[in-house]
């Protein structure tokens, strides 16, 4: 049982949470991640990057958007709320390279799990340029933190609402055509945005990391339901990842993979809807019904 | 064998019973008992529903079963149990229906009689030196031996007294458990018993190990398996869910910063084996241990269920032995039209119990044996379409002593299906190896024990699966039982 200590709503449907974890929050580095369960008996586990922590305090902090139905109930939870089973930390830490300067491009809920990796590399000495891109402004996360670490930020948005009118992989281009390269490339975000800021470095030859986001049950190796094809050989993310060579991974395959329960997950998230739905209309019903009297 | 009901199975029982006199039986006429057949629910209403397959024996039935043993002298049957029942004498206390006393028999050797006597496999362990067995010249009329061992172990949590175990003054020591498996679980239990404090620790958010997240609930229902559980809490036995050894702390810190005296590594065989053939990553393509951790551990089969599972309509199953057989059967269940096992060998060398074999065929499951799939097929979507199979023939034995299958060219066919389950065994999980400095492993990744479960390390023991590599139920607890011993015996000098 892990206690939530502090919420935060960052934007229209990503949420941060400290949660208490002590051992967790001992022990964790820099890329890891843990599985998240909200009810024993019949929950899902879901794999969520730990996005910071205090091991005085014993928390650990995860930023998460509600896309399905389990984030969506985990976003319902409040201060004060236990979640059932936290596990952790899990995989490979960040191998955070003795580098001059680094990229990191963030995209969308990506900006989180990039922060304590950009983070650590700014605190081996490297040059730290940070790109962070969303749909649109309200989407944008952690710009404040990001720019407390980086010596260049730079900010875009799909619509244009907020700084450039671009994806991500442009200014990445930029950077990589400058007459100094940058030594490492990381770049996390949805699948999509991964393969594309891999394909452009991959043209200019700038080693480049990325971290992915597979389905995932156990996260210690046992069921293989997270494995991805990376430069022809399958290996499984929870325990050989989360992070790999982005120019080797299959993410055609990779994406195919992630929407495998696509239907069910739909299925389960109207479920918890049309409850949430119905519990309102009884709520509503109830107070009219108190007000009749 | 065609399938006969529970009531007629107890009607013959009453009418043998009825014409025996018990107290005179030569061994002749023993030999003369008919075998009693385990009753079991109805082929037919079993494929949809998730309940225990067999029903158990009625006290009849239990009693002709035990009349049947020949009380042999030398006991062959027990040199076939790794924990050495007494197995002659848990029988003919059945056959007085003294049945406490034969549960207390049982409970000298075994610690999960209830568990065992449902999934051991019995044919090649205490049922294949069966003199009877030997005598009608077929393993399969031997003393039923595990039927009997879970008659009397059910009966025994049905009228459950909650007698407290007897636990030693505490001595102030304390043991780590790395994994709540069958090995962990008697560990546990034994180290607890001599009075040290000890500490399950399990990655897992429920204990219990393959009990309850590899072997489905129509073979061993998880209520049994949280019994044993329960029992261990009641005894002070701390279990700590969520904590993975290697990550959360690693073995080196409990023993060094956490204070323990001893640790026992009892992580089971949690590493899947995939064949390494094109399409293996393609959606629809599973491990056996995914499919049936989302179906037993998470219930996937519930409708409150969070998890999803793959509903399928056409469903192959590579492999053949007793997780293959328990990823057909679910499939059955899940509501797949149809389910094919496919197994290169022939089915004489099926790794898996004759009598899930038996059962996988009553359900439907449809046996491709001597083929093997070449190739994975899938569509643009990256979806599942179907297998390639080549056919094999048998040729000469190979180092395990069975004939080696061998390929015949040319004869490749393709099957169209929708899911693909993988269920070709499991390795040794590298995890506490690779945290671990100094802790010897062999070179199919297994960490090497001496005859007392010590490993190379200190104060470390290790034990079942991840000692054996994939093995059984009884082993594991067999290990489990002789390394508490020495950890017992160290912790007293
Ligand atoms: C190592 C790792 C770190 C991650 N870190 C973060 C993070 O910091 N913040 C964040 O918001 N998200 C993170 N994710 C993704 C997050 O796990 C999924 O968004 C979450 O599981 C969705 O669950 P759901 O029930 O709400 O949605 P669902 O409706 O179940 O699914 C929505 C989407 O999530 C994917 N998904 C579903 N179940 C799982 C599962 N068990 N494991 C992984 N993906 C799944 C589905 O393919 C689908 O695309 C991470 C994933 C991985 C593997
Ligand atoms: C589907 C299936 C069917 C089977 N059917 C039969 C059968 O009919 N009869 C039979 O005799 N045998 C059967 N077996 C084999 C039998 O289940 C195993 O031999 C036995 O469970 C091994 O016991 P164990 O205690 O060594 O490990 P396990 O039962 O594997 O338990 C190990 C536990 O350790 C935990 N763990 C692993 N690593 C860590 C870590 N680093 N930190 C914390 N916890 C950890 C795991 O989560 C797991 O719970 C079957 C196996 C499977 C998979
Ligand atoms: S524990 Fe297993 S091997 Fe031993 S007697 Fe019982 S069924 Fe036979
Ligand atoms: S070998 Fe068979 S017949 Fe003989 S004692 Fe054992 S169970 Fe009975
Ligand atoms: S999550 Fe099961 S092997 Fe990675």
């Amino acid at each position: 049982m892990n206690k939530i200590i502090e919420k935060k709503q960052l934007s229209d449907d990503v949420f941060q949470m400290c949660i208490e974890a002590p051992l967790i929050a001992r022990s964790r580095k820099a890329g890891q991640f843990i599985l998240l369960q909200i009810d024993t008996d019949f929950g899902e586990r879901i794999p969520l990057t730990i996005a910071n922590g205090d091991a005085e305090a014993g928390t650990i902090t995860i930023v998460f958007q509600s896309v399905g139905a389990t984030t969506h109930k985990l976003s319902d939870k409040n201060v004060g709320d236990y979640i059932e089973n936290v596990l952790g930390p899990l995989g490979q830490p960040t191998h955070v390279k003795d580098v001059d300067w680094v990229v990191c491009v963030g995209g969308g809920i990506g900006v989180a799990p990039m922060y304590p990796i950009a983070k650590a590399f700014k605190e081996s000495g490297a040059k730290l340029t940070v790109i962070m891109g969303a749909r649109n402004k309200d989407l944008l996360i952690l710009e404040e933190d990001m720019k407390a670490i980086a010596d260049e930020l730079i900010v875009c948005t799909d619509d244009g609402s907020y700084g450039r009118k671009c994806l991500v992989t442009e200014p990445l281009k930029e950077c990589c055509q400058r007459e100094q390269q940058p030594d490492e490339v990381v770049a996390i975000g949805p699948p999509i945005m991964m393969k594309f800021c891999s394909l452009t470095t991959k043209e200019c030859e700038v080693p480049t990391t990325v971290s992915l986001n597979t389905i995932m049950i156990d996260g210690t190796g046992m069921c293989g339901g997270c494995r991805v094809t990376v430069g022809g050989e399958t290996k499984f993310v929870c325990v050989d990842g989360p992070e790999f060579d982005g120019h080797k991974v299959d993410f055609d395959n990779m994406m195919k993979r992630l929407g495998a329960y696509k239907k069910q997950e739909q299925v389960n998230h109207d479920k918890y809807h049309d409850h949430e739905c119905k519990a309102e209309k009884q709520a509503d019903e109830l107070v009219a019904k108190q007000g009749d009297k | 064998m065609s399938y006969i009901s529970k009531k007629e199975l107890q009607q013959s029982a009453c009418e043998i019973l009825k014409n025996l006199d018990c107290e005179n039986l030569k061994p002749k006429d023993r030999m003369q008992i008919p075998l009693q057949e385990m009753p079991s629910q109805d082929p037919a209403i079993r494929r949809n529903n998730m309940e225990e397959v067999a029903i158990g024996y009625t006290p009849e039935q239990a009693k002709v079963e035990a009349l049947r043993c020949l009380q042999c002298k030398n006991a062959p049957c027990m040199k076939g149990c790794p924990v050495n029942i007494d197995i002659p004498k848990f029988i003919q206390e059945i056959a007085e229906e003294k049945y406490q006393d034969s549960i207390d028999t049982i409970k000298v050797s075994s610690l999960l009689p209830a568990v065992c006597g449902r999934v051991c496999p019995q044919e090649t362990q205490c049922q294949l030196y069966c003199t009877l067995g030997k005598a009608l010249k077929d393993v399969e009329q031997s003393v039923s031996i595990g039927r009997l061992e879970r008659f009397v172990a059910d009966r025994d949590a049905q009228n459950a007294t909650d007698v407290p175990i007897e636990i030693k003054p505490e001595t102030g020591k304390k043991v780590a458990i790395i994994g709540s498996g069958p090995a962990g679980i008697t560990v546990a239990a034994d180290v607890r018993r001599e009075g040290h404090e000890v500490t399950v620790f399990e990655a897992f958010h429920k204990p219990g190990g393959v009990l309850m997240y590899g072997i489905p609930e129509f073979r061993l229902p998880k209520e049994i398996v949280q019994r044993e559980i329960t029992q261990l809490k009641k005894m002070g036995v701390k279990i700590e869910t969520n904590f993975v050894v290697g990550r959360t702390l690693t073995l080196p810190q409990l023993l060094d910063e956490e204070g323990f005296d001893a640790a026992f590594i009892g992580s089971g065989a949690g590493l899947p084996t995939f064949m390494n053939i094109e399409g293996e990553n393609l959606v629809g393509v599973f491990s056996a241990n995914e499919y049936l951790t989302r179906s037993n551990l998470m219930r996937a089969f519930e409708e409150k269920a969070a998890t999803p599972i793959a509903r399928s309509k056409k469903v192959a199953i590579l492999g053949g032995g007793n997780v293959a057989m328990d990823a057909a059967r679910t499939a059955v269940r899940l509501g797949a039209d149809e389910v094919y096992l496919i197994y290169r060998r022939s089915e004489a060398e099926m790794p898996a119990r004759i009598e899930e074999v038996e059962h996988a065929k009553e359900e439907g499951v449809i046996f491709h044996v001597l083929e093997n799939v070449k190739r994975i097929l899938g569509n643009d979507d990256g979806m599942v379409t179907g297998v390639e199979c080549l056919r094999y023939e048998l040729g000469e034995p190979d180092d395990s002593g069975r004939r080696r299958p061998i390929a015949i060219e040319n004869s490749e066919f393709v099957i169209e299906l929708d899911t693909v389950i993988v269920a070709i065994g499991n390795k040794s999980n590298p995890l506490i190896p690779h945290t671990t400095e100094g802790l010897e492993i062999n070179k199919w990744g297994n960490i090497v024990a001496d005859e007392d479960g010590k490993t190379s390390l200190d104060k470390v023991y290790a034990g079942g699966d991840i000692v054996l590599g994939a093995a059984t139920v009884i082993l594991a607890m067999g290990e489990g039982r002789k390394a508490a011993a020495a950890i017992n015996e160290m912790l007293v000098d």
